[in-house]
């Protein structure tokens, strides 16, 4: 058990109390600046790429900006007033966006989620051939959005796809609107984007389930515990911090979907499956309201704070 | 005078009102004592430059096989005129159009850019482009020169910011071999609704359903915006106030295409470009796409196909089209010599556009048009017709993103998520929240 106890420690999550003590005294005898020296460099890269642009996006979004127009009028919560208030022009397509990203995130999550794991757990094992698996799994990872969009949105072409032409063959029905109609253009987004990036997760799963130490399994073993048993007391539990960080990535990286949409369904039909993302570029960039394309994305970036936040606090209640 | 200078880049600098930047910049390419570098070579619009060197940035979006082309003609340029360097830079247009702002107001913009037609208003009332009234002068250009379609389409507040150089209209394409099959001469393509229904009947017979309408912009919305002018609609009133694609010729043009699903001459939810590949693949007849497709088709050997103008299925013929338009880039500090080295540029190409045709434009220039040169081009002449009726959009600023609801609004139709008529007024509702915004952003 003492084993345990140091993996944790390791990790930093209960550092030994001989440690602390004496990272503290050391810290006294030196200069008091030194930690700050020491973190003055990301600090400053911090300051200048990370807080600065967020609080002048902040600062933009209380505008009506355009970067070439002459007058930027404050137009103080104006902006935000808009995207709640359904007279504006912008409230029906926004909404609809907010919408489009939360059906895609809450249908790719659990997928990219469940479906790496039992991936690794799978490639964990030992058995001829695993490095080529491990590698054939990965593989549409290394490919760009455009490569897959473009494949996909004709491998799924209603009329002439391949897909439906298969299903045809196997007498299953053959003209399933797979990018022009939902729900199935969400089937198909959610489809494309588990075989594209289920590769990375799995990765992640794969190095966390090397970390869980053999004895553990063993002992488990001695114990009687069968599979199940064995997967639910020793593996789930030596993989919470990793589950936690694939779920938090998994649940922001979904949350941005832009490309699949974008390429594969074209926001078919009609706007929804245009996604948030989609809408602030195209409001930003497209149309050159930088200010309400600001107070888009610090709304949404609120959003996604809130979703991280319940996600941290969920993980902490099932640690007690 | 270098007072004179600060306040003149300050105020280019900070943004002041688009008409007094502009005057600010002609009187500095005017006015020669003010102009850094000296000489009122700057003065004559473009006839020729005889300043100092100058180098020039040009941006464009032309990565097809039309870039190649744009290429070889600026080298060419470049090795006629010693005093000025054009450099080219290429850009996917919809990167190009969201780059461009940034660079300009950051100073890193080009000093030539290349502009779609429907872009110019928008450009203008930013600020990011200047007049080109003087070039237009000097050059002694007038609409007489051009199609007057193009010509005024240049267009904003009566003041000139875009020299065309090309129209890209829709054409109507059709398998020859397709048509042989079902017992159609080949060489005769429907140019009546009822000789292109009644050849959709004889397709249909021979089991070819020959007429996809996609449900996107590219082609299907282009098509349908053909229709709506053809029916005799417009997009929007006379003010661009409000939309009025919703009208009853509107919503008659839209069923006309949507009902082409529902008899079955096309088949549901078609897919971005499969209506052009079952072209190709002669699984449809009739496609109404891009002249920018006569390349691609030439280098298909084994594709029997023709080209001509869309047929007239409602009251009059009309056509959607847009332009490539050269314009010049407003900079922070304007050096008068790269302006008028840049309307050296503009007008040299202007007049090669036989050379630009050929990558599959119709040029814009009417002594080009009119030569026996570009008449051998027989595809891309083909298509030259349709300029007299073409339909651009109207000259106003922020209209793209109202297009993008106009071709929304026909998406959700042909997908039948929507009657036409639900879609249309839906999609003009909207509309009409996009232009009141705009006027309000751009104060016209």
């Amino acid at each position: 058990m003492a084993d345990v106890i140091e993996v944790g420690a390791a990790r930093g999550d209960a550092p030994p109390r001989a440690g602390r003590t004496r990272r503290r005294s050391a810290t006294q005898r030196g200069h008091r600046a030194t930690p700050y020296l020491f973190l003055a460099p990301y600090l400053v890269l911090f300051l200048a790429f990370g807080l600065a642009p967020i609080l002048f996006g902040v600062w933009i979004s209380l505008h009506q900006w355009d970067l070439q127009l002459p007058n930027r009028p404050f137009v103080g919560l104006g902006n935000y007033r808009d995207l709640f208030s359904s007279d504006s022009a912008i409230y029906g397509d926004w909404w609809s966006s907010v919408r489009a990203t939360g059906i895609f995130t809450l249908f790719a999550t659990p997928l990219l989620v469940v479906v790496p794991l039992g991936l690794a757990l799978l490639l964990n094992r030992s058995f001829p051939g695993r490095t080529f698996f491990r590698a054939a799994f990965f593989a549409p990872y290394v490919l760009g959005v455009a490569v897959i969009g473009l494949l996909w949105r004709f491998l799924l072409d209603a009329n002439l796809g391949l897909v439906n032409r298969l299903l045809g063959a196997v007498g299953l029905p053959s003209d399933t609107p797979w990018v022009t109609d939902v729900p199935w253009a969400w089937v198909s987004l959610v489809g494309v984007t588990v075989w594209w990036t289920c590769g990375f997760n799995a990765v992640i799963y794969l190095a966390g389930l090397q970390d869980i130490p053999a004895e553990l399994y063993e002992a488990a073993r001695v114990d009687g515990a069968n599979g199940w048993e064995r997967f639910r007391h020793v593996t789930l539990p030596g993989l919470r911090p990793v589950l936690l960080f694939v779920l938090t990535t998994t649940i922001l990286a979904s949350a941005n979907v832009f490309g699949q949409a974008f390429l594969i369904t074209q926001g078919a039909p009609g706007e929804q499956t245009r996604t948030v993302v989609w809408r602030i570029v195209d409001e930003g960039l497209r149309d050159y309201d930088v200010g309400r394309s600001a107070a888009m994305s610090v709304l949404f970036a609120l959003m996604l704070a809130v979703v991280s936040v319940v996600n941290f606090r969920l993980f902490r209640h099932q640690e007690d | 005078m270098i007072s004179n200078e600060m306040s003149r880049r300050r105020l280019l600098g900070y943004g002041v009102g688009l008409g007094a930047a502009a005057t600010l910049t002609l009187a500095g390419c005017g006015g020669g004592s003010s102009s850094p570098g000296g000489s009122a070579a700057g003065g004559n619009g473009g006839k020729d430059y005889t300043g100092p060197k100058v180098d020039l940035k040009l941006w464009n979006g032309f990565t097809g096989g039309d870039g190649d082309i744009f290429k070889k003609l600026v080298e060419q340029f470049n090795g006629e005129h010693k005093n000025i360097a054009v450099s080219v830079v290429t850009y996917e247009w919809q990167d190009y159009y969201s780059k461009l702002p940034g660079a300009v107001s950051s100073g890193n913009g080009p000093d030539i850019a290349v502009m779609h037609m429907d872009q110019l208003a928008t450009f203008a009332a930013r600020g990011v482009i200047t007049e080109l009234d003087d070039v237009a002068k000097a050059l002694q250009l007038s609409e007489g020169d051009f199609a007057p379609t193009v010509w005024k389409g240049g267009l904003y507040n009566d003041k000139r910011y875009g020299i065309p150089l090309d129209m890209h209209p829709l054409g109507f394409y059709y398998n020859k071999a397709v048509m042989q099959k079902a017992g159609l001469d080949p060489n005769k393509p429907p140019t009546t609704k009822d000789e292109f229904t009644a050849a959709l009947a004889e397709l249909k017979k021979s089991g070819v359903q020959g007429f996809w309408v996609s449900p996107f912009q590219f082609t299907g919305g282009m098509t349908f915006y053909s229709l709506l002018h053809q029916w005799g609609g417009t997009l929007f009133d006379g003010d661009v106030a409000k939309a009025t694609f919703n009208s009853d010729q509107g919503v008659e043009a839209c069923t006309w295409l949507v009902d082409m699903i529902k008899q079955g001459y096309s088949p549901a939810n078609v897919g971005q470009d499969a209506d052009y590949l079952a072209l190709k693949s002669g699984k449809n007849a009739f496609n109404f796409n891009g002249i920018w497709q006569i390349n691609d088709l030439k280098k298909s050997a084994d594709v029997q196909w023709g080209v001509a103008p869309l047929p007239q299925l409602g009251t009059k013929q009309a056509v959607w089209a847009n332009s490539h338009n050269f314009t010049i880039v407003k900079q922070r500090g304007a050096d008068a010599n790269k302006v008028s080295g840049a309307k050296v540029f503009i007008n040299w190409l202007s007049e090669h556009s036989l050379d630009w045709a050929k990558g599959g434009q119709v040029p814009a220039r009417k002594t080009v048009r009119e030569s026996a040169d570009f008449k051998a081009l027989t595809e891309v002449n083909a298509l030259a017709p349709e300029l007299e009726y073409a339909a651009f959009p109207p000259a106003v600023p922020g209209l793209g993103e109202v297009m993008i609801t106009f071709y929304n609004a026909f998406n959700e139709a042909a997908l039948g998520k929507k009657t036409p008529k639900q879609a249309l007024d839906d999609g003009a509702a909207k509309a009409d929240k996009q232009l009141a915004d705009n006027r309000k952003k751009y104060g016209s």
